[in-house]
């Protein structure tokens, strides 16, 4: 019997009973729950990382101004600037995660992974690990495997949607998914990419959800961004063997219960937060349109 | 409980931005105008309700629901320029954003289309995810996804239609997952909405339509 990803201790417990890599039983579920042949499976994938990359050289070669004009080339401008702070691989990962989400701000293709909302951040995470590590692409379908394990658990246990768990839930889970696969590609074991998936989330845990304007792009490109860099430093720190102590079904539970408590201002509805500042109010009442109809009360044609 | 997430859902969709109810559902809803009218619209009024009335524009959705209109699929590039692509075709396009229609859901879009002498208007609201709800189709109303076939068939309300036409359709070995109808009156036409798992044969549609007291049938292949 194929596991059905309700927590991670259970599909650590099937791959160590059935020896078994990671990755395995995600494809088996897929079969099993869902009927897909496995070369479906990893064309469909292989599909979907091609978009990734593809969305991040759209993000470097083309336009990426939103019709708001929050959004203007900050992907390029990473890329192209002189002064590097850390170093040319920090500065290309995070000018990958921007432009990637930037694609998606600008009504370009892109893979919603697991949300929208948070299409950079695999990309910027994966096109950099594959090119700093010379990945091959079949190992880079592994990896895409073990992240949707990842999110097929958080969206159990927790959620994935910014207007149920706030960004926590849409970024963050981004970034657990990048970082377990980081881990993983590097030979990691399943310990350490379940570390790395717990420290993920205790450092993005608490974020709120609110866009300026409801547009996803003011703090959306920029956290997109940070979650990527998350990522990164989360895989360094697990894969030293640094314990997550609180462990990783814990960790998701924290997630959803934050996510429970949190305030409806935050989850979306652009009434909290950034969207509240008196920037984030003039930027709506620009970008929105006020001109509309108001219909009476009962009639609605 | 819900039915489990595939490994596509969390790796995908596949889609154009910026969000999934804003763009993929509202592209969604106009290819269902597009497969009801058959082709491209020549004039189109498309009515924004709620909150999209006042999002439409920043998160393109005029532009997602004039691309769904000409037929586009939810991934294609072109989405982007759909209003410029719209206009060097010839097509007429209105826009109107409508508030407080407190009866409808807050995203919720309505198409007057027309092309030749066929016009038609459709209903539908975006759920999120790219899920849409078609809830009225030429002011019958209803209640399909338009994720599996759908069959729309307005016939006269002739007793035993419903189960003739059920007849024909498991004879053609497609399987109903969804049936309802609506009618305007007593005696009036109604409005048949079937939901099959698999296509009907051309020849299925043929014979249905040339039954006397059939007015029109639509197949609808699945929109994605
Ligand atoms: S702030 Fe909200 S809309 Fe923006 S990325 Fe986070 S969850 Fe998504």
């Amino acid at each position: 019997m194929a596991i059905l990803f309700d927590d991670f201790k259970s599909w650590k417990a099937y791959c160590a009973d059935n020896n078994l890599a990671l990755y395995e039983p995600v494809l088996e579920y897929e079969t099993t729950q869902k009927g897909h042949a496995h070369q479906d499976i990893t064309d469909g994938l292989l599909r979907a990382w091609q978009v990734m990359k593809e969305a991040v050289q759209t993000g470097f070669t083309e336009d990426m101004k939103s019709r708001s004009g929050m959004i203007d080339n900050g992907g390029k401008k990473v890329k192209n600037s002189p002064i590097t702070v850390l170093s040319p691989e920090f500065q290309m990962l995070v000018a990958r995660a921007l432009s990637a989400k930037e694609v998606n701000a600008c009504m370009g293709r892109i893979v919603a992974a697991p949300t929208a909302g948070a299409s950079g951040i695999l990309p910027g995470v994966l096109v950099t690990l594959q090119e700093l590590h010379q990945i091959d692409d079949t190992k880079m379908v592994e990896c895409l495997l073990v992240a949707a394990g990842i999110a097929l658990i958080i969206e159990q246990n927790a959620s994935l949607a910014g207007a149920v768990g706030g960004c926590q839930a849409e970024t963050g889970s981004a970034a657990a998914m990048g970082s377990g696969a980081i881990v993983y590609a590097l030979g990691g074991n399943v310990t350490q990419v379940f570390n790395a998936v717990a420290i993920t989330i205790q450092c993005m845990l608490g974020l709120v959800c609110d866009p300026v304007a409801g547009l996803v792009e003011v703090p959306c490109v920029v956290r997109n961004a940070s979650a990527a860099a998350i990522a990164y430093s989360s895989a360094q720190i697990a894969i030293s063997n640094v314990d997550s102590v609180i462990p990783v079904d814990e960790c998701v539970s924290a997630m959803g219960e934050i996510g429970q408590s949190m305030e409806s201002r935050y989850k979306e509805t652009a009434l909290g937060g950034l969207a509240a500042t008196l920037t984030g109010n003039a930027i709506a009442k620009k970008v929105l349109i006020h001109d509309i109809e108001i219909i009476d009360e009962g009639e609605t044609t | 409980m819900a039915e489990r997430s595939s490994v596509f859902d969390m790796i995908g969709p596949v889609m154009i931005g910026p969000s999934s109810s804003h763009t993929a559902g509202v592209v969604r809803i106009g290819l269902v105008a597009h497969l009801l009218l058959n082709s491209a619209p020549e004039k189109c009024t498309v009515t924004f309700y709620n909150s999209f009335a006042t999002t439409f524009e920043g998160h393109g959705s005029d532009r997602a629901i004039l691309a769904g209109l000409m037929g586009m699929p939810t991934d294609d590039n072109r989405i982007k320029t759909a209003l410029d692509v719209a206009k060097e075709r010839g097509i007429a396009y209105q826009f109107k954003p409508v508030g407080n229609a407190s009866t409808m859901h807050p995203n919720t879009i309505k198409i007057h289309a027309t092309s030749g002498d066929r016009s038609i208007e459709v209903t539908g609201q975006s759920l999120g995810g790219g899920v849409i709800c078609i809830v009225n189709v030429n002011g019958f109303t209803c209640n399909f996804s338009a994720g599996t076939d759908t069959l729309i068939i307005e016939a006269d309300d002739v007793k035993g239609s419903i189960a003739f036409i059920a007849d024909v359709l498991s004879a053609d070995d497609c399987n109903i997952a969804t049936m309802s109808c609506n009618r305007r009156g007593k005696a009036d036409i109604a409005c048949l909405v079937i939901e099959i798992d698999s296509p009907p044969r051309d020849i299925t549609i043929q014979y249905l339509q040339h039954l006397t007291w059939v007015r029109s049938v639509n197949h609808l292949k699945s929109v994605r």
